[in-house]
């Protein structure tokens, strides 16, 4: 009774909360509108003429955000086997990479990647290619959450009891089969919601790439106020429009992960 | 001070070409002081901030009121589902055209200046943590607990000044030491305002001296070593407000 009473009570607020979203946006948007001169009028048909442009740049973060979630989750399951690897050679240096992207800032690591990693690379053939800038920013957004990947298998690894091995090492388990048919299993599960999370994280954070002049959602919404006048009064309907957009795509995700998360601990 | 080590860098420059100017040029040994001073106060203001934000979110939750806990759910979800680099952009360009500006004799200065506006938006983006953060600590509570203090004869507020806070504070600390972690990386996205704090400063002595993997080091290093000082003194204090019995 108690659970079905909190799930109705999470898809109460779930509900509410874009709806009421979507109204202050559309009221803040009327108040521009309905400013006493001319220019005000202007902001709203502006954006709307804008509205394909920047949706052509958000495409290109979701682009972004799905490439670099890829090669974080195959680098960061490597870092993570890595770091409870029996040997200290893997294991010690799987420890520093972590933490060294763990512990610093997304928009150091972005600077970091795109200021000195080579603007092209010259194949075996002598043919040089150049690397686009969203190649490289999706590079530098895969490292923080690859780091953090890497810990969320170790902590999964490390949170099946340790009961498991053993009664796996009786049954003539090696150890690469007791984390390929035991314990991996279990960790997925634990995982998804985690990882989920980290991908809703991405997302946001993939409008940094518009410092280092990619076109995508953000840099491509300055360049619209740029070239309709850089009135002031565009600033707030723009950015308002931005933030809607993220709203809209990364809501569902975050509610389905607490709701994963949700069914996982009450099964577990 | 720089005197002890800018003969050192100065030759390590000449022999070597590694050049880390904000070592042996005053000028940029300054701008490096600077943009760490102005980083920590970024970051004490921002969980200043937020923690207020944090608790009283937290309290509002609990109101009779639903038109009030609706609000504290829609401001935690809106400002963790939107890019932090845009409601940064949106406080400081949207927010700041329209708040008035003072007459600096001669020249105009808007009231609130990137610094403030850095302190704004990203004490309100780590507030949406906090609330959730706070809010389960003080779920977390036993309720057996608070009928005890009841039976002592504590008032309801008296229950939650001295059993339920104290109890929920302790509860929150390792998800609290997280958020204030993220919040102080966080802090470098003032950069897109221009605060003068770390990161800024030192992409500033870059592109004068086009030093780029040196100052790429200080900076790695300097998060590395701040990252470090949060999570022991977090740790300190959880130590040092461990109740036997609870948790552990």
């Amino acid at each position: 009774m108690t659970r079905t009473m909190s799930v109705t009570a999470l898809s109460r607020i779930t509900w509410r909360a874009p709806a009421l979203t979507a109204v202050l946006c559309l009221a803040s948007l009327t108040v521009a509108a309905q400013g006493t001169d001319g220019t005000r009028v202007s902001a709203l048909s502006t954006l709307v003429v804008w509205i394909p442009f920047i949706l052509k740049g958000f495409l290109l973060n979701l682009i972004m955000s799905i490439l670099a979630m890829a090669i974080a989750t195959v680098a960061g399951v490597i870092l993570g086997f890595m770091q409870i690897s029996p040997s200290v050679i893997l294991r010690v240096p799987a420890k520093l990479f972590t933490q060294l992207f763990r512990n610093s800032p997304w928009l150091v690591i972005l600077f970091a990647i795109m200021l000195l990693l080579p603007f092209q690379v010259t194949l075996p053939g002598g043919d040089k290619i150049l690397i686009p800038d969203w190649v490289k920013a999706t590079v530098g957004f895969a490292l923080p959450v690859m780091a953090n990947i890497a810990e969320i298998l170790r902590g999964a690894v490390l949170s099946i009891p340790s009961g498991q091995w053993e009664s796996a090492e009786s049954l003539a388990f090696s150890r690469r089969q007791t984390l390929r048919y035991i314990i991996l299993p279990q960790c997925i599960r634990r995982m998804l919601p985690p990882w989920m999370n980290w991908y809703a994280l991405l997302m946001l954070m993939t409008p940094m790439a518009a410092i280092l002049g990619v076109n995508e959602a953000l840099g491509n919404t300055q360049a619209a106020m740029e070239a309709a006048g850089s009135h002031p009064e565009f600033l707030i309907p723009f950015y308002l429009f931005l933030m809607t957009i993220f709203f809209v795509f990364i809501y569902p995700i975050s509610i389905y992960t607490r709701r994963l998360e949700r069914r996982f601990s009450a099964g577990s | 001070m720089l005197d002890l080590f800018a003969p050192f860098f100065q030759r390590l420059y000449e022999t070597t070409g590694v050049n880390f100017t904000p070592f042996y040029d005053p000028y940029d040994w300054g701008r490096l002081l600077e943009g760490m001073w102005v980083s920590v106060k970024l970051i004490l203001a921002v969980i200043a901030v937020s923690m207020v934000i944090g608790v009283v979110g937290a309290g509002a939750q609990t109101s009779k009121l639903r038109i009030v806990r609706f609000l504290v759910a829609a401001y935690i979800e809106i400002f963790r589902n939107t890019p932090p680099i845009v409601q940064l952009l949106f406080f400081y360009f949207g927010l700041g055209a329209i708040t008035p500006r003072v007459d600096m004799g001669g020249w105009y200065e808007p009231i609130i200046g990137s610094f403030g506006w850095a302190v704004i938006a990203l004490g309100i983006f780590g507030g949406s943590y906090n609330v959730e953060i706070f809010r389960s600590g003080v779920d977390a509570v036993p309720e057996t607990t608070k009928e005890a203090a009841d039976a002592l004869g504590f008032s309801d507020f008296k229950i939650f000044a001295y059993i339920t806070l104290p109890l929920a504070f302790r509860f929150s600390l390792p998800a609290l030491t997280n958020n204030v972690i993220s919040l102080a990386k966080t802090s470098s996205l003032a950069y897109v305002i221009a605060v003068p704090e770390i990161t800024y400063t030192l992409s500033n002595i870059w592109s004068d001296s086009v030093n780029v993997p040196e100052m790429m080091v200080l900076l790695f290093l300097y998060y590395i070593v701040l990252v470090a000082v949060i999570a022991w003194l977090m740790g300190w204090l959880e130590r040092k407000l461990a109740l036997p019995g609870y948790g552990q």
